[in-house]
């Protein structure tokens, strides 16, 4: 992994803030002491979740063999495809961002443009560990009847995607590999 | 989470228990892209964190309670792609802003674009799917997220 300047600077932004929310607290500014809060929360919820996330991708990367996604949520897989990463999109949980590079590793072994962008609608709408969250504080005719609608709403935007991609295809980076920096 | 850690405990296990080598091959693989991505992903959070204490909950009522009206629904809208709230802040939120006025509708394009649309994040996206992709992808999910609200809306 290459230290470039522009990674120096991103850490050095984030000492910064650091620095400015202890400042903060010191002379009792409250917009700095709240964004402080946000993003000691924000910073463990990140912390939770992707470690464990990037080992999981790490080890599936390994030992997953390339014909087993193809078949299942390659371009040949059919309907069944979908269903299969929108299942595995609902068990997961965590922020959106946290399934970017499970998206990677998916297009990496040969899923379809369609299935990614499917997985990530469903990741971001009907996780059920949110779900579960949502019916309680929203009630169940809320959730149930936003999942029966956002559904058909992120396939469409799936298909979408795929149509506008189709001339070049889909790329999705490793940004630990960039080429760009 | 207590799941994910013991799924991700059991698969190193079972890993391990076939190929010692192999394991560490895809953990430190897993290591470096998580490293790959924290830096833009700290600069991210902190824009996020600022965003959210400059948009108190108070602010939030005010601006989507105004009417159920368009301007509420694009006030959600807005709000609703820029800002990053985990769930267990803009839920119970949500139901603050149900219990003072703001129609299901407006909440539905709230939640929807908080969970589809993520401008605060793109600098994270895109350095996975590039800047075209990345807005294509977030501009489709806006439009989306409109539809559901509206429908939501017609619904309840």
């Amino acid at each position: 992994m290459k230290i470039t300047a522009t990674t120096i600077v991103k850490y050095a932004a984030a000492i910064v803030f650091v620095a400015g929310v202890f400042l903060s607290r010191h002379f009792g500014f409250a917009p700095g002491m709240a964004a402080g809060k946000s993003f000691r929360g924000f910073l463990l919820e990140m912390a939770a979740f992707l470690p464990l996330m990037f080992m999981l991708v790490g080890l599936f990367d390994v030992w997953l063999p390339r014909s087993v996604i193809e078949r299942h949520v390659g371009s040949g897989a059919g309907m069944w495809g979908s269903v299969w990463v929108i299942l595995l999109a609902m068990l997961q949980a965590g922020p959106l961002y946290g399934a970017f590079p499970v998206a990677q590793l998916l297009w990496k072994k040969g899923c379809s443009a369609r299935n990614i962008f499917i997985y990530l609608g469903a990741f971001a709408t009907v996780k059920v560990p949110m779900l579960t969250f949502e019916i309680g504080f929203l009630g169940l005719r809320f959730s149930l009847l936003r999942t029966l609608i956002t559904l058909p709403v992120f396939i469409a935007i799936a298909v979408v995607m795929e149509a506008v991609l189709k001339s070049k295809g889909l790329v999705v980076l490793d940004p630990a590999n960039d080429p760009t920096e | 989470m207590r799941v994910m850690l013991i799924i991700t405990i059991a698969a190193v296990l079972a890993s391990l228990l076939f190929d010692r080598r192999r394991t560490w091959t895809g953990i430190r693989r897993g290591i470096r892209m998580f490293l790959g991505i924290l830096p833009d992903l700290l600069v991210v959070l902190i824009a996020a964190a600022v965003l959210l204490a400059l948009t108190t909950e108070s602010v939030i009522v005010r601006l989507l309670g105004k009417g159920s009206g368009l301007a509420g629904i694009a006030a959600a809208a807005i709000i609703g792609s820029i800002a990053l709230i985990p769930g267990f802040i803009a839920f119970p939120l949500a139901a603050v802003l149900h219990q003072s006025g703001v129609s299901l509708g407006v909440i539905a394009v709230f939640i929807t674009t908080l969970m589809m649309v993520g401008i605060v994040t793109l600098p994270v996206e895109r350095k996975y799917f590039g800047w075209k992709i990345a807005l294509y992808r977030n501009g489709l999910s806006f439009a989306g997220a409109l539809v559901v609200g509206l429908l939501m809306g017609m619904f309840l």
